[in-house]
């Protein structure tokens, strides 16, 4: 079988899914199957059939996955997002629809990712204003106390989501070239490999950027997933594990270092170490979203409480899980399917993962398997912020779940990291094949 | 570069078990805690939008029900009736002052977490229940009504017992409530904060007063039973004499010379009643007191903090006679630190009605279903044997007399024979300030029912001429 008729079969569960999700909210909701949630199952089939034949034609040869995982990890979204708010639904629905034409775009127009590598200091320049930009004075926007969202006009956007690709294009851009000087150039000094001081500068400098993003954006979530990528690329660009390793130890001081002497990442690892005291608990952008997480996925237990089913506000309207659409999705889902519905989740993005690293292995070229292996690390690390946080594995900060969070940037931005992921992947497989 | 992205990716296996483990510790591992934690009020809020159960009389009227609220909650109702019997419904007040009483006691039952349906199948269909069941408690809402209009306004207390089975027929403590007037939580501030009436204590299950010589049934008890002593037996009835050093005097100084314990029981005699606890001896009046339910909570299906502990108090703390030396000839007369419920005397005062076996006292009889079908039958349980059935029967014949000839005649039926002993314990003597007590059974051969009467801190009045006749006419309408 041809890589676009697994792809094509393989999208079959996921519209399945989209179906029987709504039939279940609806159920739930007026005790009465409507029609719309055919209409619903049918208008997604409908989109990703439009998706499967760009790809047919444009990338003949990607990997057959992504897309069908993208496509069940996106419906089973839109399914937990209208069970939320069906308002919210609509326009999500109305922001796949951009996404996709982002994706269309993207494969159509870039054609070869390689083309990037022409304007990678443009790319990183655009990167680092995208992160600057939510703290420019008039269109800044602070939420529960980071500077994330952006508002121009009507529309507002965060643009780490965007700033997130362009500094991994530009990442992987960077350490093709230096790679070999920086593994070459190495020195041993006290039985700990360090890299040359004249690369040191443009790493070091990553490292600012991420501590800055730390204390100036207060954005600790950004920050580790950022510097969390850099550090993947570094590893796999020298394979010396003492470079990633110093770099790991260099963000552990600095976080350390911050989080005792800021004032907002100090309240966050406190409300993160004690989401139950009651200073914490009642002060404004407390662990009051943390802890209200934490109950709902204690109601969950095994199987859920059923679609639709958890509790997200008090009977009297009053929010009982703030951020539900967004932050906390992780914390809905895991009440209403349990831990046995989370966990199948974190497979699909975990082999999401697996096939990003596989893209990497197939690739021939540097530029090619640094850049996927950047857009990979970065998204399964986004998933680990997001989620790690609302199961307190790791202090809780404002991060999307990549396809199923509700917002615009995030679906737009994602989509394009799927679309370079397909484009390295066709180049790869199309390279195989020609070999064989 | 291929050997790195391998083990990058192993590096994220691991990473993502990590969130694997997280979700599975609060889901299941830590789940439990989560739950109990005081700040999560999910369970609180779901529960609203349970329509729970009711709260009937044993002659099914309802005195309290849940009816439709804003949005899909529902909101507790407690009807006209309710007032009378407000200390055994308490309350349910989940967003204001909480939950009281056997709307407390009976939370689970009547908001339908108990049902057997909750079965794993339940759970993966996530279904959970919407409405309550039932609680139908043993209450005859006309002898309610019956002792509150007869304590017309004094403080204390009635309960009354269905010796074989430990059902509560009547359980009445004035002043009393009205539960629909708590939803404002300013009414509740106001009378928790009245000490001098403490209308939220339910007296029949948290007031400890002293029972004077109500407790002399006890003594007798254990005078019979212990075989130490016969109805017959004569002992030296003057006054005053002295015990633990001090001079016990019979009620209005009266000296009655030598008497049985029978003339003793029916002149309620202290002088002599004190001698048998003396004689009894500490281990015995111990043993007994324990028997019939003393230094331990009683089996009540009723919220621990709203039941208090009978026994010997040594500032204020629980202390049996055989810890520490003690008045214990006081104590047999029900003086020296002694603090009983009326809730305890009911249960001494039916055990001796049921033969000498101590039941278990219980509000709820049956819990059904939305339906009516009875979900659950509230079984009568066995204490245990405190007497045997002899001793029981000579104590019957004299608690006989006591209404027939002696303190307790304002007790007595038309047509049926009562068993009683009245108790008047002297609280503030240079006042006249007394606790006033009766406790009875009827008919004495064949018992219905038992009951104790308490009046607080009565100025003048002995038990005989207050509590007596009030027992008489809850004992009426119990039997009519």
């Amino acid at each position: 079988m041809t890589e676009r008729n697994r792809e094509l079969f393989a999208l079959i569960p996921a519209s399945l899914l989209v179906t029987a999700g709504f039939t279940a909210v609806f159920i739930q909701r007026d005790d009465a199957v409507s029609d719309v949630s055919l209409v619903y199952g049918a208008v997604f089939l409908a989109l990703c059939l439009a998706v499967h034949i760009v790809l047919r034609f444009k990338l003949p040869n990607a990997d057959p996955y992504l897309f069908p995982l993208v496509a069940v990890l996106a419906c089973f979204g839109l399914v937990v997002i209208y069970r939320i708010d069906e308002d919210l639904a609509r326009e999500q629905a109305q922001w796949f629809v951009v996404g996709l034409a982002a994706f269309a775009a993207t494969v159509v127009g870039l054609g070869d990712h390689r083309r990037l590598e022409r304007y990678r200091y443009v790319i990183a320049l655009t990167g680092i204003v995208l992160l600057v930009l939510p703290r420019v004075p008039g269109i800044g926007q602070q939420v529960n106390g980071a500077y994330l969202g952006v508002q121009l006009g009507p529309v507002s956007f965060q643009p780490s989501e965007l700033a997130k690709i362009a500094i991994v294009v530009f990442l992987a851009s960077y350490l093709r070239d230096t790679r070999q000087m920086l593994v070459q150039g190495a020195r041993r000094i006290g039985g700990v490999t360090l890299p040359p001081i004249k690369h040191l500068g443009p790493l070091l400098m990553v490292w600012g950027l991420a501590m800055l993003l730390l204390v100036f954006i207060r954005d600790l979530g950004s920050s580790l997933m950022f510097f969390g990528g850099f550090l993947a690329l570094i590893y796999v660009a020298t394979n010396r594990l003492s470079f990633a390793a110093i770099g790991l130890a260099l963000f552990a001081g600095g976080t350390w270092f911050f989080a005792s002497t800021v004032g907002h990442v100090q309240d966050r690892v406190a409300t993160w170490r004690d989401p139950f005291d009651d200073r914490l608990y009642d002060q404004a952008g407390g662990s009051f979203q943390i802890a209200q997480s934490i109950f709902a996925q204690a109601d969950g237990g095994l199987f859920g409480e059923g679609f639709g089913q958890s509790l997200l506000t008090t009977p009297d309207g009053t929010v009982l899980l703030p951020v539900a659409e967004t932050d906390l999705i992780y914390a809905v889902i895991t009440s209403e399917v349990g831990l046995f519905g989370a966990v199948a989740l974190l497979c699909i993005y975990l082999l999401f993962v697996e096939r990003g690293f596989k893209t990497a292995l197939l690739a021939t070229d540097s530029f090619s398997k640094l850049l996927a292996t950047g857009l990979t690390a970065v998204f399964g690390l986004q998933v680990f912020v997001i989620v790690g946080g609302v199961t307190k594995l790791i202090p809780l900060t404002g991060v999307t779940l990549p396809f199923i969070s509700y917002g615009g940037s995030s679906i737009v931005a994602n989509f394009i990291l799927l679309a370079l992921l397909l484009l390295i992947s066709e180049r790869a497989r199309a390279e195989a094949k020609g070999a064989r | 570069m291929n050997a790195p992205i391998i083990r990058l990716f192993v590096v994220f296996m691991v990473l993502f078990a990590g969130l694997v483990g997280a979700t599975s510790w609060w889901t299941v591992v830590a789940a439990d805690s989560a739950r109990d934690n005081p700040k999560n009020q999910r369970d609180l809020f779901k529960s609203l939008e349970v329509r729970r159960g009711a709260i009937t009389s044993a002659g099914g009227t309802e005195l309290a029900r849940s009816v439709e609220g804003p949005g899909d909650t529902f909101e507790r109702e407690y009807g006209p009736e309710a007032e009378a019997v407000s200390h055994i419904l308490g309350y349910y007040y989940p967003l204001g002052i909480g939950d009281a009483g056997t709307e407390r006691f009976r939370a689970d039952e009547l908001s339908g977490e108990s049902d057997d349906l909750d079965t794993l199948f339940e759970q993966i269909a996530g279904g959970t229940a919407d409405v309550g069941d039932n609680v139908r408690t043993s209450l005859d809402l006309d002898a309610q009504r019956v002792a509150i209009q007869q304590l017309a306004g004094r403080k204390g207390s009635v309960v009354a017992l269905e010796p074989d089975t430990g059902r509560v027929q009547v359980m009445a403590s004035v002043p009393g409530y009205d539960p629909a007037t708590l939803e404002d939580e300013d009414v509740f501030t106001d009378l928790s904060s009245d000490e001098e009436n403490s209308p939220l204590i339910n007296r029949a299950t948290q007031s400890g007063y002293p029972p004077g010589s109500t407790f002399k049934v006890l003594t007798a008890a254990a005078a019979l039973d212990s075989g130490r002593f016969t109805p017959d037996s004569v002992l030296d009835g003057s006054s005053p004499q002295t015990f633990s050093a001090t001079p016990l005097s019979n009620f209005g100084g009266q000296s009655f010379g030598s008497v049985s314990l029978t003339q003793a029981l029916t002149q309620s005699v202290n002088t002599v009643w004190a001698e048998v606890g003396v004689q009894l001896g500490e281990e015995t009046m111990t043993e007994y007191m324990e028997d019939f339910g003393l230094f331990e909570q009683p089996p009540l299906d009723y919220p621990d903090t709203q039941l208090f502990t009978s026994g010997t108090y040594l500032d204020n703390e629980l202390v049996k006679p055989t810890e520490q030396g003690q008045d214990l000839g006081r104590i047999a007369i029900g003086q020296a630190g002694l603090l009983v419920t009326p809730l305890q005397m009911a249960m001494i005062t039916g055990t001796v009605a049921n033969d000498g076996v101590l039941m278990e006292p219980r509000i709820a009889r049956e819990i059904t279903d939305r339906d009516g079908r009875t979900v659950d039958e509230v079984e009568p349980e066995r204490v245990r044997r405190v007497m045997s059935e002899e001793s029981a029967n000579q104590l019957t014949a004299m608690m006989r007399e006591v209404v027939r000839s002696g303190s307790g005649v304002a007790a007595a039926l038309e047509g049926t024979n009562v068993a009683g002993k009245t108790g008047t314990a002297e609280i503030d003597i240079a006042n006249n300030i007394n606790q006033l007590w009766f406790v009875a059974f009827a008919p004495a051969d064949d018992p219905e029912t038992a009951i104790a009467v308490t009046v607080e801190r009565a100025v003048g009045g002995q038990g005989g001429q207050v509590a007596a006749p009030i027992a008489r006419a809850v004992l009426e309408s119990l039997l009519d």
